[in-house]
């Protein structure tokens, strides 16, 4: 399978990054090389493997259900979560207008 | 007077605790090497001030009588993908420039608590994508070596090139690195220096930032493997945090550490000898065979059959993953913002994207988004979870005939910055021998095995049963001890 102009711009405004013409026309072969390549792996038979998506066995586990279990990660943290944002008003982040 | 920049982890630890010197006199060494390299680029910030504090506390504890820790004294360089509190954390990215963490990596916390101080916060390649350090947005590091006679800029490996090039320089005995697909091991080969990827979950993820989730993992980079061993046990251990940190007792690596292989049983992978690998690193793997039977070790013949298609797997499952976890950077929460006049909030995304990542970052993103969309999932993100299963597979059944597996660590020495930038798939082949280990979660390192023809260091790789550094760390002894590698790159930054 290969990309065209048009799929790119496609994924590219799925993956919210904005790219001109020229862009779009410089990643068509960057990608199609890539996608060509891994096109390799349809050659491997995987009757009946399981798809892997955790290496190590591992449970999952469960925390305390009570607040601020681990205080790291638990709430009373406004300031700090706010700390970096580039557009904190009144205790929030503050985006630009999304309801006419 | 003793050169203390001529020192590791160990030899600083024990000299600050034995009262040969003090941690002061060992930081402000290390400061004024790390200020003298700029040219190097190893760093994005130096954090002096830091390493002086840790090494003053250090010091009054000793004069306190106090126990020390594993690391006390140790002044170190922190990859910049570890967020650490009150100090700019980036990935070497736009997006993230000027972002000051509010909270500590447990990976760096351990550290400190260890006894370690921080030199500064290490460049690498973008959000840890890339093999030569050349996608940072601070700029290329180069590697303290040169190809002989020549004056050249070397890629000092990626993506911790920043690390491999602190410690190959001498201006830190040791650095943090983390690897996804090779990002410790093949900069520590291209370098000359040790460094070992642990058991996926070993380390904590917790304030690490994210590329590939089932990948990532951290690990030290240093001069010997005693040094390693010791670094890591620092960094290791369980953490709530991380939903995928093992919970298992740390073993004392450094104290168990026997170079003393009888008994052992050593795999070569028959796939791993590739069209395209340079003669020097061939012959330097038939002589790692003969160091590791030398240590008592069996050589066992083995095949890890899916070997060639775990890197075009790894480029699916990795793109995929980071495409997912880089979705966070949106310009409202952290970070850069780019809001043209009158933009509206879907453009606000878009644009601050844009402006935020680099190339590689951006290309990588859409790939990933590409294999996950509706109509390609199948064909390409579960095909490629299906192959990481068989390439797992493999070394499962592998371990049937054999305890660890030496391999190269890369097909080539270092390269010329600049010279393979135009051809994305000819740099992710560097990774070729590394990313098998990283797509199974398996422990592996790199130790320095010698100098090619051009005067360039080769590494050995060395991957172990899951859970089993210390087979991997002793069979790196065992090498170290053999090879002798002393060189060191002459100095002309």
């Amino acid at each position: 399978m290969s990309v065209d102009k048009q799929t790119v711009a496609k994924i590219a405004s799925l993956a919210r990054i904005k790219m001109g013409d020229d862009e779009l026309e410089q990643m068509v072969p960057e990608l199609n090389a890539i996608l060509d390549w891994v096109e390799q792996l349809g050659e491997v038979d995987v009757t009946g493997i399981e798809p892997m998506s955790a290496v190590i066995p591992n449970a999952l586990r469960l925390r305390d259900d009570v607040v601020d279990a681990d205080p790291k990660t638990g709430g009373g943290k406004r300031d700090a979560v706010l700390a970096n944002a580039p557009a904190a008003e009144h205790g929030f982040f503050g985006v630009p207008k999304v309801i006419e | 007077m003793t050169d203390f920049t001529s020192l590791g982890v160990k030899a600083i630890r024990d000299g600050v605790a034995n009262g040969d010197f003090t941690a002061l006199e060992v930081a402000q060494a290390f400061n004024a090497a790390v200020d003298a390299a700029s040219a190097l680029n190893a760093f994005i910030v130096p954090t002096p001030e830091q390493a002086i504090g840790a090494a003053m506390r250090v010091d009054a504890k000793r004069a306190g009588g106090e126990s020390l820790g594993a690391m006390a004294g140790v002044p170190i360089g922190m990859k910049d993908l570890f967020a650490t509190q009150g100090t700019q954390t980036t990935a070497a990215s736009h997006i993230l420039e000027g972002f000051t963490p509010e909270y500590e990596s447990t990976v760096s916390q351990n550290l400190w608590n260890a006894g370690a101080g921080m030199l500064g916060k290490l460049n690498l390649d973008q959000f840890a994508m890339g093999s030569s350090n050349e996608t940072s947005h601070f700029g290329n590091v180069s590697s303290p070596w040169r190809k002989e006679d020549t004056n050249a800029a070397m890629s000092p490996g990626g993506s911790s090139g920043g690390s491999s090039t602190a410690v190959a320089a001498r201006i830190a005995p040791a650095a943090t690195g983390t690897d996804t697909g090779g990002s410790i091991r093949q900069p520590a080969a291209f370098t000359g220096i040790c460094g070992i990827k642990p058991t996926y979950g070993r380390c904590s993820r917790w304030g690490v930032v994210a590329f590939a989730s089932s990948l990532d993992q951290a690990g030290p980079m240093a001069r010997s493997v005693e040094d390693c061993a010791i670094m890591l046990g620092a960094m290791a251990g369980f953490d709530p945090k991380d939903a995928t940190s093992l919970q298992m007792d740390v073993p004392d690596w450094e104290s168990a550490l026997s170079s003393d292989l009888k008994g052992k049983k050593v795999g070569i992978p028959k796939e791993y000898r590739m069209d395209g690998t340079d003669e020097a690193i061939l012959a330097s793997w038939e002589q790692g065979k003969a160091w590791l039977k030398d240590a008592g070790a069996e050589i066992v013949d083995i095949s890890l059959p899916h070997t060639k298609y775990a890197l075009p797997a790894y480029y699916i499952i990795a793109p995929a993953e980071a495409s997912s976890n880089l979705a966070r950077y949106d310009g409202v929460r952290y970070g850069l913002r780019d809001l043209p006049e009158g933009a509206g909030l879907q453009d606000m995304y878009a644009e601050t994207r844009a402006a935020g990542f680099g190339d590689e970052v951006k290309r990588r993103i859409l790939i990933g988004t590409y294999v996950l969309s509706a109509g390609f999932y199948d064909a390409y993100y579960t095909q490629a979870q299906k192959v990481r299963a068989l390439v797992a597979r493999d070394f499962e059944q592998a371990w049937a005939q054999c305890d660890l597996i030496l391999a190269p660590t890369t097909p080539t020495a270092s390269f010329p910055l600049g010279s393979l930038t135009d051809d994305p798939l000819t740099m992710y082949l560097n990774d070729v021998f590394a990313v098998p280990a990283s797509l199974a979660g398996l422990p592996a390192m790199s130790v320095p095995a010698g100098l090619n023809p051009d005067g360039l260091p080769l590494g050995l790789q060395i991957v172990g049963k899951p859970f089993d550094e210390q087979t991997v760390l002793d069979a790196g002894l065992a090498i170290e001890q053999r090879a002798g590698f002393t060189h060191a790159p002459e100095k002309w930054w």
